[in-house]
């Protein structure tokens, strides 16, 4: 059947059609799409893990029991799940495994611009690239076979375009590869020294024999024109290079980005006048090409910065001869920001009024670094502010244990905050954790967590409590907090700052974003009471602006949270009565 | 055929994303190679958001660069000046003449360029502006802004109404096929 299939739709058909039984996730742009769509799959078990260390460690355990199984994650996420990767290299697999990771180059909703290709030769695991949709759909699928044939888990890397953009797929049916017997084999599972050692060299002769399939394989394949310039490539670049030079050049274009053939590479570039190598991110192939002594033109013309287009080549071919319209004039961004009646801003609005310096983590409440509030002081990587607050007071003492918190949303502190906590607790820490539960994976777009109580599924799943789980660690001092009560979040935060052992603050209401979440009605501003001192547009609600020096509310964004009542001196903002 | 490139823009949370489904599915049926592109992440609620459509014979990349876009399909004023460098000398805006003030107006660091749409025509670019936000309105739903949009569109397109309409009906959830099919009629005949 052909169908319109984002790049991660098609990987999840892929891994459906493959017989794929078991796929752990954590959520992460642009990679989530792959577990949501593989979870409205009956038979395939999905879940969504704390961490991606956890998800890939469970689609091992999967692997080791014979079952086909995957694990999604975007790049970063496979810094977290690296620790079993390396290893996993070495024990191989049963049931075939793929990895899927997603870069993010450009950085649409991303912390950097890693390029996980580096992980698949650190790692020597195979890796392979789609360039659209379908070859998302074959790839995934080929993967298992390689993955069995090899005994390697397959790493299947995706970038933001072709992971959210939509081609057309030709879909098949689901074959079922069941589950393998289990057979105890130390020597190959049990990776300590005198085992690792001798799988190592396995790892040797893998690779070996997978650059020979790379050598002569469909996925990498010669689209010959003639012999004045040969380009390298693959991904979403091979899609810019076509787009831009059409049939004027050679294309080499690889989908099997690690190993990359050597044969093949020397044997296009003798016949070519010059050769580009033309990769988004960092000049792999390029090193590549460079260590079998092929002079190539690469980075020095194709940046390792940002995201390419077909601009980008044409560009740096001096092929750019587009006529553009040019206004001249600066239209006012629309940068992003958090959404009237988020929780996190009541919050927000207590911290910043109070000048205190607030350690930030990975998630929508990121954007409390955004004007007006800029509310936040560093943000790293996730589960990093519990971590690192506990070091900044270490290092500044009594003083900075008295104005310094962090912020970590529910799903954060599940997936690496909890440690820090312990850290905390353990190494003794005056610290300030608060804890942002809005009771949902926001910034994703709604996945369930061990917080939620829901299961990928949506159906009931055992609910992590937190405050209990915070006095287990070693916290006394666990307080929640309703985050649109302005005057109780400066006392509490003041409170926990001024107490003299380490505390948690749960700032708790659910993301207004939910369907279960129901608007209360719009707030209105009385006209005659406006005196137009913008005292209610000081914590940056889109849903107030300012007309003839009156402030507004936009009733179609208001969801009645009441905070903007709380700011304002004349007592100008009221409820409409409930119906 | 050439590649025609059409871009769905506007502001989070305006519905540009079942425009683009409708527009994807339109196109696959009628034969064409279709790539639809978007993405997804920071910029959702009230973020500028930019939906790229192209079909043709065969298809590459999927966005549309400076200088390529056949049509600009704008949700909101000023989105339509934002994104103008993209259209190409003989490209069409259609734009919906609904004013969403961005965040630095709002907090009064930056003026709306309420002069836009003219600024535009002044390039020589052609524009069709409409007040998609009434029409929805008539139809029985602000949120149809989407739909009255596509129709306008349409009106520039080979592709008869019927299979538009059909198209309609095949990414809208049932309950609300009436509605945009009477969104749509009002759009088409606007």
């Amino acid at each position: 059947m052909k169908e319109l299939l984002i790049g991660n739709a098609a990987v999840a058909r892929g891994l459906y059609e493959a017989g794929c039984n078991v796929i752990s996730s954590y959520p992460g742009t642009p990679s989530t799409e792959i577990t949501e769509f593989a979870a409205k799959y009956d038979e395939i078990y999905c879940e969504w893990a704390p961490n991606e260390k956890v998800a890939c460690e469970v689609a091992f355990g999967a692997s080791l029991r014979g079952a086909r199984s995957a694990c999604a994650m975007k790049h970063v996420g496979l810094n977290v799940a690296a620790d079993p990767l390396f290893t996993l290299s070495y024990t191989g697999v049963n049931g075939g495994m793929v990895i899927c990771v997603a870069d993010d180059p450009g950085m649409h909703s991303s912390q950097n611009e890693q390029d996980s290709r580096h992980y698949a030769i650190a790692s020597k695991i195979p890796m392979l690239e789609p360039a659209d949709s379908q070859e998302a759909y074959d790839f995934a699928k080929k993967a298992f076979e390689l993955s069995e044939k090899y005994d390697t888990p397959v790493l299947l890397r995706m970038c933001t375009r072709i992971a959210h953009s939509q081609s057309i797929v030709e879909t098949g049916e689901r074959t079922e590869a069941g589950v393998k017997d289990y057979e105890k084999n130390p020597e190959k599972y049990i990776m300590m020294p005198a085992n690792a050692k001798k799988r190592h060299p396995f790892v040797e002769e893998r690779t070996r024999k997978f650059v020979e399939l790379a050598e002569d394989c469909e996925f990498n394949r010669i689209e010959y024109t003639d012999s004045k310039i040969g380009v390298i490539t693959s991904g979403a670049s091979y899609q810019y290079v076509k787009e831009a030079l059409g049939d004027s050049v050679s294309v080499f274009k690889l989908g099997i980005v690690n190993p990359l053939p050597e044969k093949s590479i020397i044997e296009f570039a003798s016949k070519m006048d010059k050769v580009y190598v033309i990769e988004e991110l960092d000049g792999i192939i390029e090193a590549h090409c460079n260590s079998l002594g092929i002079k190539v033109c690469g980075k020095e013309l194709f940046t390792c910065i940002g995201e390419f287009s077909q601009k980008t080549i044409a560009k740096a071919m001096g092929k750019d001869d587009k006529e553009t319209y040019d206004l001249g004039m600066d239209i006012p961004m629309r940068p992003p920001m958090m959404c009237a009646g988020c929780p996190h801003r009541g919050m927000y609005y207590a911290l910043a009024k109070n000048k205190i310096t607030v350690l930030g983590d990975i998630g929508c409440y990121t954007l409390g670094a955004t004007p007006p509030l800029f509310a936040l002081d560093s943000t790293l990587c996730m589960g990093a502010s519990v971590s690192g607050l506990h070091g900044f007071n270490k290092a500044g003492g009594s003083e900075s244990e008295g104005k310094s918190v962090c912020v970590i949303g529910d799903s954060t502190f599940m997936h690496s905050g909890v440690t820090g906590l312990i850290n905390i607790a353990y190494n003794g820490s005056n610290s300030t954790v608060i804890i942002l539960d809005n009771s949902i994976t926001g910034m994703t777009g709604h996945q369930q967590n061990p917080t939620t109580g829901y299961n990928i599924k949506g159906d009931p799943a055992s609910k992590i409590d937190l405050e209990t789980l915070c006095r287990s660690v070693g916290i006394n001092r666990v307080r929640v907090v309703d985050p649109y009560d302005l005057k109780e979040c400066e006392k509490v935060v003041k409170e926990e700052l001024s107490a003299n052992e380490p505390s948690v603050i749960i700032s708790r209401i659910p993301c207004v974003l939910l369907k279960s979440v129901k608007p209360k009605k719009p707030l209105v501003v009385n006209k005659d009471k406006c005196k137009g001192c913008k005292k209610c547009m000081s914590f940056g609600c889109p849903a107030i602006s300012m007309h003839d020096g009156k402030a507004e509310i936009d009733k179609t964004l208001c969801v009645g949270c009441d905070v903007c009542t709380q700011l304002c001196p004349f007592d100008a903002i009221e409820r409409q009565v409930e119906e | 055929m050439q590649t025609k490139n059409i871009m769905i823009v506007g502001v989070g949370g305006q519905g540009s994303l079942l425009a683009s489904k409708l527009l994807g599915r339109l196109l696959v049926d009628e034969g064409y190679d279709v790539k639809v592109s978007e993405v997804h992440g920071m910029s959702q609620r009230g973020g500028s958001v930019v939906t790229y459509v192209r079909y043709g014979d065969k298809v590459y990349s999927p966005i549309i660069e400076d200088g390529e876009a056949d049509f600009i399909v704008s949700f909101e004023k000023i989105e339509a000046a934002r994104w103008l460098p993209c259209l190409k000398k003989d490209g069409k805006i259609i734009v919906n003449t609904q004013q969403i003030d961005p965040m630095p107006v709002i907090i009064g660091k930056a003026q709306y360029p309420a002069d836009a749409l003219e600024k535009i025509k002044e390039e020589g670019a052609f524009v069709d502006a409409i007040d998609a936000l009434s029409i929805a309105n008539d139809a029985g739903n602000a949120k149809a802004v989407n739909i009255v949009l596509m129709a306008r569109l349409a009106k520039y397109f080979d592709i008869g109404y019927d299979k538009w309409i059909n198209s309609i009906e095949n990414t809208v959830a049932p309950k609300f096929v009436e509605l945009n099919k009477k969104a749509f009629e009002l759009g088409y005949n606007y």
